[in-house]
C-alpha cells in the first residue's frame, strides 16, 4: 500500500482526483437510482389510483345490472395488446364481487370469472384476506407480497353507500426491472461520458500541477554536489503558494551561485597571495647569497693573472648569476611610489612600442583610449601593465587576427580606470583560467610565464583587480585600477 | 349471485315495452312522420347488429348511394340492441329498418316485409355454435353444460332463440343449463367474448361469422364452429306500416335494383351479399315454430 503513497505527484494527483470523481459519480448515481426506484413505485401507485377510481366508477353500474360484457369491455380497455413495457402499464384488471369471486377480469384465461379469489394463487389469497379486513382500511390498498412478481392495488367499488365489490389492478414487477436496468444503464453511460470528459482534463491539469514540483524536486536532488540551474521562467507563471515556492527557490539558487563564485575567487586570491609570499621569501633568501656570489665573481674578474679558461668560466658564472638575479627580480615585483601621472604620451609610446610586433603578425589593432591629458595613475606601472597585456594579446591572437584595447573611466566614474584588452586567439580552458595568474603558467611555447604574474602583482599592489574570461569568441582581460584613494568595485 | 336469471331479464324487458305499446303517445307522431315522408323529407333507416354495423365507411357509402338513388336525404339510425330499434320502429321514428327475423315476427303487426337479402344466393342463414379454436373437445352444445355462454341479443334468433331451442330439444332447461350467460349486444362481440376466453361458448349469426372470417381473419381464426343450426329466413328489411305504398315500392325497387348498377354491386360486395329478393313471411316459419315452443307466439 505504501508504494501507492510513494508514487510521483505526476501520477498521484490525477489518480486521486480520478478516484474522487469516480467515487462521487458512483455515490450520486446510486442515490439518484434509489430515488428513481421509489419514484417509479410511487408513480405506479398514483397512476393505479387514478385508473382504479375511473374504472371503479364506470364498472359499478355493470355490477348492479350484471352486465358481464360491458364490464369486460371496461376492464379490458386499459390493457394493451402487446405485453406491458412501462411500469405504469397495468398488467391485469379484476372485478371481485362482495363474496371475493371474480365477476370479470381482463384475462379470463388465467383469471376466469366466477372463481373464488383464494383459488387464484397465494397472492390472491393474501389479497382476499386483506380485503376482508374490518373497516378503516386505507384505500387504495397497495399489496406487494414477498416472493411475488406482482404489485397489487385494490379499491372498493361503491354505488352511493353500498359496496358492490372490489377492483384489483395488478402490475408486473418484472416490467420494473428492465425499466430500472434501462435507467441504470443510461445513468452508467452518462457517468462514463462525464468520466471520459473529466479524466483527461484532470490528467492534464494534474500533470501541469505536478510538472513544476517534479522539476523542482529533481533539481534540488542534485543540490549538495552542484548548484542547480534556476527554473525556466514559464514553468509556472502564477503567484500562488507553488509560484511563491518557485520564486524562493530561484532566489536561493542565485544566492548559492554568487556564494560559489565568491568562494572560488577567494580561493584563487588566497592561493596567489600565498604564492606571492612564498616567491618573495625565496627571492630574499636567494638575493642575499647571490649578492655575495656576484661580488666574489666581480672581484675575481678584476685580477689579471687569471688563466683565460678560468676567465671564460667566470664570465659564464657571472651570466648565470645575472640571469638568476633577473628572474628573482621579476618574481619580486616591487612597486615604488612614483609621482609622475599617466599622460597621453605614455599611450602613444606604447602604441609605437608594440607596432613592430603588430605589423609582423599582421594583426588588426583596434585602439580606443578615451584618455584625458593626464590621469592620477602611476605612469610606469600602467605602461608595464599595458605592454604586458598587449604583447600577450598580440602573441595569443591568430596570424592576421584581431586585438583591441579599450581604456577609459569605468562606468564613467571618476575614481576608476578601466583597461580592456581582447584577442581572438584560442579560448582559455577552465583549467587555464584557474591558474592564469600564477608564475610559470605560460599557455604558449616560448613564453617564460611571468608576464601575467607580474601584471597581477602590479595590479594587486595598486589595489586594483584583474580578471580574464572568454566572451563573444574572444579572450578578454579587464583591469580596474583605482584613481586616488577609493578602491574600484570589481566588474 | 345472478346465475340463471339472465333468461328472465329479456322477458321482463319485453313486457315493459308491451306496456309502452298500450300508450297512445306514438299515434301523435305517426302523422308527423308520414307528413315528412310525403313531402319528400328525410328517409330514416334503422341499422342493427344484423350485419357488421360498425363498418362506418361502408355505412356512409351505402347512405350516400341510397340518397342518390332515391333522390332524397337518407338518415341511418344505428342502435346496439334490437330492442332499441324495435322501440324506434314502434314509435314511428323509423320508416325502414334492417332487423333480425325474430324481432320481425315480434313486430309483425307494425311492419311489412320489404325485401330479404340474398346470402350466398339464397335468403337464408344459420346459427353457429362457436368455441375457442384451442377447444378441440366440444362436439355439441351439450358439452358446454355448466359453462359460461355468450348470447348476442335477447331479440336475436341465431344469437339467442336458436341455441336455447337446441338446448330445449336436447331435453335441458336453457335457464339452468349454463352456469352463467350474458349478452354482448352484437354478434361480433360474441366472437370476441369467445375468442378472449370470457365465455366458453357462444351463438352467432352465420353471415356475420363468415364475413368476419374474411374481413378480420385473425379474430375469426381464434374461434371454431362446433355446429350449424338448420336454415332460417335471413334478417329482412322491413317498412313501418305507416309508410305509403309509393314509398314502400320506391324503397323496395331501390333494394332489388342494387345489382343493376356498378355502385350497387360494389356495395353488395362489401356487404358480402348477392342482392335482394321480395321474400315472403313463410320464410320465417322456422323461427315462429321455435317461438311457439317457448310460448311466445
Amino acid at each position: 500500500m505504501r508504494w501507492l503513497f510513494n508514487l510521483s505527484f505526476r501520477h498521484k494527483i490525477p489518480l486521486w482526483t480520478s478516484f474522487l470523481i469516480g467515487f462521487s459519480i458512483f455515490v450520486v448515481g446510486a442515490a439518484v437510482m434509489a430515488h428513481a426506484y421509489e419514484d417509479m413505485k410511487d408513480a405506479v401507485v398514483i397512476s393505479a389510483e387514478n385508473l382504479g377510481h375511473t374504472l371503479a366508477n364506470t364498472v359499478a353500474p355493470t355490477l348492479l345490472h350484471d352486465d358481464v360484457w360491458r364490464a369486460f369491455e371496461i376492464v379490458r380497455s386499459p390493457i394493451r395488446a402487446e405485453s406491458a413495457r412501462t411500469p405504469i402499464e397495468v398488467d391485469a384488471v379484476v372485478v371481485l364481487t362482495q363474496e371475493h369471486k371474480v365477476f370479470v377480469s381482463s384475462h379470463p384465461d388465467t383469471l376466469p370469472m366466477l372463481t373464488e379469489a383464494s383459488a387464484l394463487g397465494p397472492d390472491w389469497a393474501r389479497l382476499s384476506e386483506y380485503l376482508s379486513a374490518p373497516a378503516g382500511t386505507k384505500w387504495p390498498l397497495v399489496l406487494e407480497p414477498d416472493q411475488s412478481s406482482y404489485l397489487y392495488v385494490a379499491l372498493p367499488i361503491t354505488d352511493k353507500d353500498a359496496q358492490l365489490g372490489h377492483l384489483v389492478l395488478r402490475y408486473a414487477k418484472s416490467v420494473f426491472h428492465p425499466w430500472f436496468i434501462d435507467t441504470l444503464r443510461q445513468g452508467l453511460w452518462l457517468g462514463v461520458l462525464v468520466l471520459a470528459v473529466l479524466i483527461p482534463i484532470n490528467w492534464y491539469w494534474g500533470g501541469r500541477m505536478a510538472a513544476p514540483l517534479v522539476d523542482l524536486a529533481r533539481r534540488m536532488g542534485t543540490m549538495p554536489q552542484t548548484v542547480p540551474q534556476p527554473l525556466p521562467p514559464d514553468l509556472y507563471p502564477y503567484d500562488d503558494e507553488l509560484g511563491q515556492l518557485f520564486h524562493a527557490y530561484d532566489r536561493m539558487v542565485l544566492a548559492l551561485r554568487d556564494k560559489a563564485a565568491l568562494e572560488n575567487e577567494m580561493v584563487k586570491s588566497e592561493r596567489l597571495a600565498a604564492i606571492g609570499q612564498l616567491t618573495a621569501g625565496i627571492a630574499h633568501e636567494i638575493n642575499n647569497p647571490l649578492a655575495g656570489l656576484m661580488t666574489v665573481v666581480d672581484t675575481l674578474r678584476l685580477r689579471h693573472d687569471l688563466d683565460p679558461r678560468v676567465l671564460r668560466n667566470l664570465e659564464l658564472i657571472d651570466r648565470g648569476l645575472m640571469q638568476i638575479r633577473d628572474t628573482v627580480a621579476a618574481l619580486l615585483v616591487q612597486t615604488r611610489a612614483q609621482a609622475r601621472p599617466l599622460n597621453q604620451h605614455d599611450l602613444e609610446d606604447i602604441h609605437t612600442l608594440i607596432q613592430p610586433q603588430v605589423n609582423k603578425r599582421r594583426i588588426r589593432l583596434d585602439w580606443s583610449a578615451a584618455m584625458p591629458t593626464e590621469l592620477p595613475a602611476p605612469a610606469s606601472l600602467v605602461r608595464q601593465i599595458l605592454i604586458n597585456l598587449l604583447l600577450n594579446a598580440v602573441q595569443a591572437a591568430a596570424e592576421g587576427g584581431h586585438v583591441s584595447l579599450w581604456l577609459g573611466r569605468k562606468d564613467d566614474a571618476d575614481s576608476c580606470l578601466s583597461i580592456v584588452v581582447r584577442n581572438d586567439g584560442t579560448l582559455l580552458s577552465d583549467e587555464q583560467l584557474a591558474h592564469l595568474f600564477e608564475p610559470f603558467a605560460s599557455t604558449r611555447a616560448g613564453g617564460h610565464g611571468l608576464g601575467l604574474w607580474v601584471t597581477y602583482q602590479i595590479v594587486t599592489q595598486l589595489d586594483g583587480r584583474i580578471s580574464a574570461r572568454n566572451i563573444d569568441g574572444e579572450v578578454e582581460f579587464v583591469v580596474n585600477l583605482p584613481l586616488g584613494d577609493t578602491s574600484c568595485t570589481t566588474a | 349471485m345472478t346465475q340463471n336469471t339472465s333468461g328472465l331479464l329479456p322477458k321482463r324487458n319485453r313486457r315493459r315495452w308491451l306496456i309502452a305499446d298500450g300508450c297512445l303517445v306514438a299515434t301523435a307522431l305517426i302523422g308527423l312522420s308520414r307528413k315528412s315522408l310525403a313531402t319528400g323529407g328525410k328517409v330514416r333507416v334503422g341499422m342493427t347488429p344484423a350485419f357488421l354495423h360498425d363498418q362506418h365507411s361502408l355505412l356512409d357509402e351505402w347512405r350516400a348511394f341510397m340518397a342518390a338513388s332515391l333522390r332524397r336525404p337518407v338518415e341511418f339510425i344505428q342502435r346496439d340492441s334490437y330492442r332499441e330499434t324495435m322501440d324506434l320502429l314502434r314509435l314511428e321514428k323509423l320508416d325502414f329498418a334492417w332487423i333480425c327475423d325474430y324481432p320481425y315476427l315480434h313486430l309483425k303487426q307494425e311492419v311489412r316485409l320489404l325485401a330479404v337479402p340474398l346470402y350466398q344466393g339464397r335468403p337464408h342463414y344459420r346459427s353457429y355454435l362457436i368455441v375457442r379454436s384451442d377447444n378441440t373437445q366440444t362436439r355439441s352444445i351439450t358439452d358446454l353444460a355448466g359453462g359460461v355462454f355468450a348470447y348476442a341479443d335477447p331479440y336475436s334468433n341465431t344469437g339467442y332463440l336458436a341455441p336455447r331451442y337446441e338446448i330445449r330439444q336436447a331435453g335441458h332447461d336453457p335457464k339452468t343449463f349454463f352456469r352463467k350467460t350474458f349478452f354482448t349486444w352484437s354478434h361480433r362481440k360474441v366472437v370476441e367474448a369467445v375468442a378472449s376466453g370470457l365465455a366458453q361458448g357462444g351463438a352467432v349469426d352465420s353471415y356475420i361469422w363468415d364475413t368476419l372470417a374474411i374481413v378480420e381473419p385473425a379474430l375469426g381464426a381464434r374461434t371454431r364452429v362446433v355446429s350449424r343450426s338448420p336454415e332460417y329466413g335471413f334478417p329482412p328489411f322491413v317498412s313501418h306500416r305507416s309508410v305509403s305504398a309509393a314509398e314502400f315500392q320506391m324503397m323496395q325497387r331501390h333494394l332489388l335494383d342494387m345489382t343493376k348498377t356498378d355502385a350497387g354491386r360494389r356495395l353488395l360486395a362489401r356487404l358480402h351479399l348477392d342482392g335482394f329478393t321480395i321474400g315472403s313471411p313463410a320464410l320465417y316459419e322456422g323461427v315462429a315454430q321455435m317461438m311457439r315452443a317457448f310460448g311466445e307466439a
